[in-house]
């Protein structure tokens, strides 16, 4: 809004001018939203150091340390990796069995580990090029970055203490979990 | 004609007295009397376990006890009093069925990480009684 003066009078004129004209049809208003998003709550049973079932995808079976929750139902589990090759990996709440089974988690920085952390960084090319490598892509296996590996051996290398405190868990969580002859999964404890 | 020998049968019978199992309902499990027969179909049980009821014949299983001398229709402080002296629980505790069944439950209460100590120990006695078997054999 500014206003002009003229001569003894002044006027107002608004910064954003009024349409001359109305739109022949009506415009559609967003719907607005009532809902807030809440941030996702997990089971009682998933309290971060319980022993977990992996249900779905290639580590189907394994049983692995629940380390902390991430972003939208996510947890962030590893192995060890030194004792059943599941590495640190991001895993749906849904996906997985929690077990009654805990350890006390040592004291570790976990901040680093966030989806960030897992997403690959995103490619500078162009389309074309993109659809042209694709194929040498395939073929090549890309090396892990090198902070990886050091990490887990650092994760691996704490949890292993507690988890030796215990007798026959690390054995137990060496072997897959998998339903034989007569097991009903829904009245089994865990 | 040969005389044929009439013999009653051994099987438990639905009798005034005789201790039943339940087998359905929220008293699954327990043991009661029978203190009077209804119909075909139903009798009235009573115990220091349970409410005195009318259960199906087909929700429970006859055992092998009778309270002896337990009269018919008796109140609940008459079975209790009888169940007492015919030491029906203490009976019951030290019978096959009570273990296996004690056993079972302790089975299905194990959480994932018991069961894979049980499935440890199960391999460990599997291997030594095949070591004894084989050394056995070998020797004869």
């Amino acid at each position: 809004m500014s206003t002009k003066t003229f001569g003894s009078g002044s006027r107002d004129i608004p910064a954003n001018k009024a349409s001359k004209w109305y739109p022949t049809t009506d415009v559609s208003q967003p719907k607005k939203a009532r809902k807030t998003q809440h941030p996702t709550k997990l089971r009682s049973s998933l309290v971060p150091g319980t022993i977990l079932i992996i249900l779905a995808g290639r580590f189907r079976g394994k049983r692995v340390v629940y380390l902390k929750p991430l972003d939208g139902g996510v947890l962030l589990v590893t192995g060890p990796f030194k004792l059943n090759g599941v590495p640190l990996r991001r895993v749906n709440a849904r996906y997985v069995i929690a077990t009654s089974t805990k350890i006390d988690l040592p004291d570790l920085d976990l901040g680093k580990f966030d989806d960030k952390y897992f997403t690959a960084d995103a490619k500078e090319s162009s389309e074309e090029d993109q659809f042209f490598d694709a194929a040498k892509a395939a073929k090549e296996k890309k090396p892990l970055p090198e902070n990886r590996t050091a990490d887990q051996s650092e994760v691996d290398k704490a949890l292993l203490s507690v988890i030796k405190q215990t007798p026959q868990l690390t054995s137990y969580l060496k072997t897959t979990f998998s339903l034989s002859k007569g097991d009903r999964p829904h009245l089994m404890k865990w | 004609m040969s005389q044929t020998e009439v013999v009653s049968s051994q099987w438990p019978q639905v009798e005034t007295g005789r201790v039943v199992l339940i087998n359905d309902g929220k008293d699954e499990g327990k043991l009661a009397a029978v203190v009077q027969i209804i119909d075909h179909k139903r009798i009235l049980v009573d115990s220091p376990h349970i409410e005195r009821q009318a259960v199906q014949l087909s929700h429970v299983s006859l055992t092998s006890q009778v309270v002896t001398k337990l009269p018919r229709a008796a109140r609940s402080g008459v079975v209790e009093k009888y169940w007492k002296e015919a030491n029906v629980d203490d009976k019951a505790a030290s019978s096959t069925w009570h273990k296996k069944r004690a056993s079972r439950e302790k089975k299905r209460a194990l959480t994932d990480f018991e069961r894979f100590k049980v499935m440890v120990l199960k391999k460990q006695r599997r291997f030594e009684v095949r070591k004894a078997v084989a050394k056995a054999r070998k020797s004869s």
